[in-house]
């Protein structure tokens, strides 16, 4: 069964079209990014998949309708890390990340041993477990998404979705982030859909890449078929040469600057 | 790893309760006039000058002080969470201004208007704490639809309405006050300016009912207002439904505000300090924060309600002065001490 199904998706806001007629299959345990210039549509069509705005056409998520669900269902199999993490209230990060387990207890309880359990585990994954008991907002930009991880562990979701979550890391926690996300692909046939700014990272980690250009869904295929020297030309506008690395095998991008 | 706990739970709620109560009972029994307690307690029911100050002009006092702390302690709590602004509180809304307003048409056009309690046989309650709550339900409504795009809150815009519509709703009120005769502007001012002096026990026992009912009703979404501070969209992944829970949160705090500005106006800065208090205190988890605010809410009060009565005695001082007086320094120090501290100083 496919985790999400789309057929002929489409969004815009009043005079602003975002998404035309998106078709689109994720097969559960499949690990694919969404790539594309800014403004393609990669943040939008994550929103509509999480269920936090609504389109036009065909979404199936786990083979039903999405409307289908309540907020608290989707919450238990559909787990978010967003951009950015805004918090203007002094928690610590064993709390952010015990807010996954708020919709298995009850709204008049407190978490019992096991939300517990499941936070601590989440948090040892992501190596996190050191500044648990530290102020999310005295973290630095690279601990703090690894605490957001660990909360879209702890809901233990079937399907993970990242919107650019290596924005704010550098090249070593991009590097752990990714390698985290494979394993939890491979180990515990985790479903991740990630929208990515960077391509070269995209082709090392990911299997399936689907680049979107306006809105419109331009290349779908594994990352040899989708990072080609004319689809950047065609999608980004700019002159890039393509080369196999000879280890991994996978596409990497060179750039050259038009003046140099 | 810290997190909240049945003990921390019990243990904070505890303490505040005991120092609530002490606080009480210490406050019932200062003020202007020195109270001989053996002698109001042996004629407690009968008429003794010391027991008629102690039971009919301290207690409900104190009572209502108390219930009137707590609620407005409580109240900041939850929009401070709702508006994800640590700053936000009911006066800002507009909800404090639209409160009054409902419960001075109340009074200019159906000034003997009584709600029958159990048919008149327990007696009769003003029906202003109504017509306060209407109001400030009508106008959170207005600021909330006047912030709301594409089904999105947006905290900015509710913010600036909620400021514009209590300068504009401040404007009405003057003008009411002087198109109305002499004597009827005197009692609006006097409604107005809000105090916690004698108020029989039915009032007192009203007013607690509806803050009682709002309190729990707010309490019980303590996990949701926890999320909501992530942001809308944090919160519907991890299962809220932001509006729901903003509906639920603007009614429940509506019937508290009108019920407390009904009876003492808006007295400024428990709203707003307490639960920053609090929250250096104890931390941000509303299922605790928002018990612990209500109950230091409760104690500020009183003991603000003390000193306005004995500072200047036998005059009395509004008691929003000496709230405003404690609370206005030690904010500005505590926004200083953490401006400092986030540039690292």
């Amino acid at each position: 069964m496919n985790a999400i199904h789309t057929h002929n998706l489409t969004f815009g806001y009043k005079n602003r079209p975002v998404l035309h007629g998106v078709s689109l299959s994720v097969a559960g345990g499949e690990m694919l990014a969404i790539l594309g210039p800014n403004g393609s549509g990669k943040t939008t069509l994550l929103k509509i998949f999480s269920g936090v705005l609504r389109g036009q056409g065909e979404l199936k998520i786990k083979g039903k309708n999405i409307e289908s669900y309540s907020r608290r269902e989707l919450s238990q199999f559909f787990a978010v890390v967003q951009q950015e993490a805004r918090v203007n209230f002094p928690y610590s990060a064993a709390e952010i990340v015990l807010m996954a387990r708020a919709s298995y207890h009850s709204p008049l309880t407190l978490e019992n041993r096991h939300d517990l359990e499941v936070a601590r585990t989440s948090m040892d994954l992501t190596d996190s477990l050191a500044f648990a008991d530290r102020y999310l907002h005295e973290l630095s930009g690279g601990e703090k998404q690894r605490v957001m991880i660990a909360r879209a562990l702890a809901q233990e979701p079937e399907i993970l979705l990242l919107d650019e979550p290596s924005a704010f890391l550098d090249l070593r926690h991009q590097i752990q982030m990714f390698e985290l996300l494979s394993r939890l692909n491979r180990e515990r046939r985790l479903t991740i859909v990630a929208a990515l700014h960077d391509l070269n990272l995209a082709a090392l980690f990911f299997p399936r890449l689907v680049m979107l250009c306006n809105g419109r869904i331009h290349r779908d295929g594994a990352p040899g078929e989708v990072l080609t020297e004319k689809t950047i030309q065609d999608v980004y506008g700019i002159r890039v040469r393509i080369e196999h690395d000879s280890a991994t095998k996978k596409p990497q991008l060179f750039i050259r600057p038009s003046v140099s | 790893m810290k997190v909240l706990d049945r003990k921390k739970l019990f243990l904070v709620n505890s303490i505040l309760l005991a120092l609530l109560v002490l606080s009480a009972a210490a406050c019932t029994l200062l003020g202007p006039v020195r109270l001989d307690l053996s002698q109001a307690l042996t004629h407690l029911f009968s008429s003794n000058p010391d027991a008629e100050i102690l039971l009919r002009a301290r207690l409900p006092r104190v009572l209502l002080g108390v219930a009137i702390g707590g609620g407005m302690a409580a109240c900041g709590v939850v929009l401070q969470a709702l508006l994800g602004n640590p700053l936000a509180c009911p006066q800002m809304l507009g909800v404090s201004g639209g409160a009054s307003l409902g419960g001075i048409l109340g009074i200019i056009f159906f000034p003997n208007w009584l709600l029958p309690i159990a048919s008149g046989r327990l007696g009769e309650i003003s029906w202003i704490p109504l017509a306060a709550f209407l109001g400030a339900l009508l106008s959170m409504i207005l600021v909330y639809r006047f912030s709301l795009f594409h089904g999105r809150l947006h905290p900015y815009h509710l913010l600036l309405s909620g400021v514009i519509l209590n300068s504009f709703i401040a404007a009405v009120i003057m003008f009411l006050n002087s198109i109305v005769d002499f004597y009827q502007a005197q009692g609006l001012l006097f409604w107005l300016m809000g105090s916690l002096s004698t108020r029989a026990y039915l009032t007192v026992g009203f007013i607690w009912l509806y803050i009682l009912v709002g309190f729990l009703w707010l309490w019980s979404k303590g996990v949701s207002l926890n999320l909501i501070t992530l942001g809308e969209d944090a919160a519907m992944y991890l299962g809220v439904e932001p509006g729901a829970l903003q509906r639920q949160v603007f009614i429940a705090s509506s019937l508290m505000i009108g019920a407390m500005v009904s009876v003492s106006g808006m007295i400024g800065f428990v709203g707003l300090m307490v639960p920053h208090v609090m929250r250096l205190l104890i931390g941000s988890d509303h299922r605790l924060l928002l018990p612990a605010s209500f109950l230091a809410g409760g104690i500020f009060l009183c003991w603000a309600d003390t000193f306005a009565r004995i500072l200047l005695a036998p005059a009395e001082l509004p008691v929003g002065i000496v709230t405003a007086f404690f609370g206005g320094p030690f904010f500005l120090f505590l926004l200083y001490r953490e401006g400092r501290r986030s540039l690292g100083l």
